[in-house]
């Protein structure tokens, strides 16, 4: 291994999504008001008024039903000061999270206060709401609070609008990147398949040889040190056809996945059948590896591209029961 | 110490359907919780803890929903717990919320477990591609359909075994009022002349994708006492075991921590003949042949003769084992509630409260579910009678 290479192989892996959420009768007006430039309170049993209004009472743990407007000016209770924000952040530059107590409101509401310095800010300061451009029905139509100007009149509550409400739901997208490292087994598996080597390991224990190689038998947890070379052939156990398309699939359909279990391997692994009609696979049928050509070859499963027949008679169903 | 026999006094589901979008997460789990608070003759402020289940969060995209939900469970004040374990999750949460019971730390346990699916997409959450290997993964039907077809090998059973057991299923479903599929013409031909998604596993083998909660109130054998129920389902043994999703030869048509779990239920209920003992079960059925390989993995068959009894009728109502008189998973899958489900449906069975697909005279009843590359399993036996152990 050279001194620069890492003794675990790392790939960037992403996970993102837009989540459709349903906001439910609650915020649902909250939403439909906040688009319209309104902020509403929720009523407590008690008689408090909190923004955002929840949906159940946090004592009684009744359903919230009444809403109130609040104005959209209030007084900063206590504040803290984003020196760097990240991505998606209210404010691109440097800004406050701070608590508001909205007028008309017994409990505040977090968000962002847009000023130049943490100088400018201090609890009990008076801010309000600054509105996004263009409303989108989320809460990020309070773009963020200001400083309300010495002369300037409070605005008072908003009037609260009637029927029902327009936005039932929000796009909640998730996107999350990783870099995702294989064990060091398995790095050493991948780089094997980079010279087009198939490289297991046997448990000292139980003698099954896993491929990829686990590092510890599963069974016996004991580590699996002794290095074992496997031929690019085998057996199909069982697989599927898969004929669903779905978000995010890689491989056109219909296509079999299949469980190949290389020969000297006590457990099978997923890949692909190819070179032949779908409907020709079976359990038992000799498959070999297809290879990328070298040049391609990365420290990946896919520098086998698939597997094909090998034109050999079926195995013997005694030979791989024990794996269906 | 002997255990404080506990029982279940009320269970609360929504409907299920493809989409609940006029509530939120939370206010789709009130809905079950405040049925199940109504049916147990109680209030949250007679609850002592709560524990809550649901399937892995990319399913929702919110990570650590218990957080955001307290307010709507009443958790204020009380033990909040969370239990996740995949698909069994609503399984495995009704036996954490038992033990607390049983163990005599609390009288009375309020537990939840739902799923909002259509906020999601459960095939992609379950189909992320990871780097460096090969991206054949295709949901949770790509992953079982390989041991579908190791089954159909191994037993020999006949290849419309699969469709029996839907169409069986869906006509159940029509006695139930809360289940989502109500597909009245469906019959084992329509079900074999169903697409083929995941070969051998056809489209209406298959179960939907729905939003829904279920909730039940777990009670010690005095706060059964004081309260009003006077039908309790008892909680006659509890299970749950995992295995390692991969290695060598592990058997995942007839898993071991499967079988290992029902042989501890069955002796713990102290059931010999479950067959024979047992009324009716509600099995975690997800792809229809999981029918005849759990009727096995459970010990309600031999190995490779758990075909037989589906093929005989006897899962179906009136049958010797009837078998998911609910719909089962493959009329209703709101994933992490789906185990719970089949905990709550098999307590209503023992106290004669499931209403159209009620067995006659149901004494003892199997709630069943299992999680993960089947490898997390969780099950319960509760009957009509106070257990003698």
């Amino acid at each position: 291994m050279a001194p620069s290479e890492s003794r675990v192989l790392s790939a960037p892996m992403k996970v993102e999504f837009d989540y459709t959420r349903s906001l439910g009768p609650v915020l649902s007006r909250f939403m439909s008001a906040l688009a319209q430039q309104q902020v509403l309170g929720g009523v407590l049993a008690d008689g408090r008024v909190v923004v955002p209004p929840p949906e159940f009472d946090p004592v009684t743990h009744a359903a919230v039903t009444e809403l109130v407007p609040v104005s959209s000016a209030g007084v900063v209770q206590t504040w803290t000061w984003v020196t760097e924000p990240v991505k998606d952040q209210p404010l691109d530059r440097p800004f406050a999270f701070a608590h508001v107590l909205l007028d008309g409101s017994d409990a505040p509401i977090l968000h962002a206060v847009s000023v130049d310095s943490p100088a400018a800010m201090s609890t009990g300061m008076r801010v309000k709401v600054r509105w996004a451009d263009e409303p989108t029905g989320t809460i990020r139509d309070i773009a963020w609070f200001e400083p309300v100007g010495d002369e300037e009149p409070a605005p008072s509550a908003s009037v609260e609008t009637t029927g029902e409400p327009e936005i039932t739901g929000i796009i909640s997208p998730v996107n999350l990147e990783y870099m995702y490292a294989a064990s060091p087994e398995e790095s050493k598996f991948f780089r094997g398949l980079a010279e087009g080597r198939i490289l297991g390991q046997r448990c000292p224990k139980c003698q099954k040889v896993y491929v990829p190689p686990r590092g510890a038998c599963p069974v016996d947890g004991v580590p699996t040190a002794e290095e074992i070379e496997l031929p690019d052939r085998g057996t199909v156990t069982t697989f599927c056809i898969v004929n669903v398309p779905f978000q995010g699939q890689k491989i056109p359909i219909p296509y079999v996945s299949a469980y190949v279990l290389l020969d000297g391997a006590d457990i099978a692994f997923l890949h692909l059948i190819l070179e032949c009609d779908a409907a020709d696979v079976r359990m038992g049928m000799r498959v070999e590896a297809v290879w990328k050509p070298r040049e391609e070859w990365t420290t990946d499963l896919n520098n086998i591209k698939y597997f094909r027949p090998t034109g050999e008679p079926d195995a013997e169903y005694e030979t791989y029961k024990q794996h269906l | 110490m002997a255990k404080v026999p506990a029982a279940v006094i009320g269970v609360g589901q929504t409907k299920y359907q493809a989409a609940r979008k006029d509530v939120s997460i939370a206010g789709l789990l009130r809905e079950a919780v405040d049925r199940a608070l109504a049916d147990a003759q109680l209030t949250f402020a007679d609850i002592d803890a709560v524990v809550v289940g649901k399937a892995p969060d990319l399913f929702e995209g919110v990570m650590m929903p218990e957080l955001y939900l307290a307010d709507a469970l009443g958790a204020a004040g009380k033990p909040l717990l969370r239990v996740h374990t995949a698909g069994s999750v609503g399984g495995s949460t009704a036996i954490v919320a038992a033990s607390l019971v049983q163990a005599g730390v609390h009288e009375r346990v309020l537990t939840v477990a739902f799923e909002k699916q259509s906020e999601s997409n459960a095939m992609w959450a379950l189909s992320v591609p990871v780097p460096f290997i090969m991206p054949v993964h295709a949901g949770a039907g790509g992953y079982f359909a390989p041991h579908v077809r190791s089954y159909i090998r191994r037993s020999g059973a006949p290849t419309n075994i699969g469709a029996i057991v839907a169409a069986k299923d869906r006509q159940n479903a029509l006695k139930n009022p809360y289940a989502h599929l109500r597909n009245e013409n469906t019959t084992v031909e329509s079900v074999l002349a169903s697409t083929m998604l995941w070969d051998p596993i056809r489209y209406d083998e298959t179960c939907p994708s729905s939003d829904g909660a279920c909730a039940m109130v777990i009670a010690s054998e005095s706060a059964v006492g004081t309260s009003g129920v006077t039908n309790p389902a008892w909680i006659h043994g509890t299970q749950m075991r995992s295995e390692p999703t991969t290695a060598a030869e592990r058997d995942q048509v007839n898993p071991q921590a499967g079988r290992e779990a029902a042989a501890a239920l069955w002796k713990q209920a102290g059931i010999t003949s479950p067959i024979d003992e047992i009324d009716c079960a509600e099995i975690y059925v997800p792809f229809s042949w999981f029918e005849p390989m759990w009727l096995e993995n459970l010990g309600f068959a031999a190995e490779g003769e758990g075909w037989k009894l589906t093929e005989a009728g006897e899962t179906a109502l009136g049958g010797r084992i009837p078998v998911n008189m609910s719909g089962g998973v493959l009329s209703s899958n709101p994933i992490g509630a789906s185990g719970m489900i089949r905990f709550a449906e098999a307590s209503l069975q023992v106290m004669g409260e499931a209403g159209e697909h009620q067995v006659d005279g149901a004494r003892k009843a199997l709630g069943h579910a299992y999680g993960g590359g089947s490898q997390f399993f969780a099950m319960w036996v509760v009957g009509a009678d106070k257990p003698s152990n």
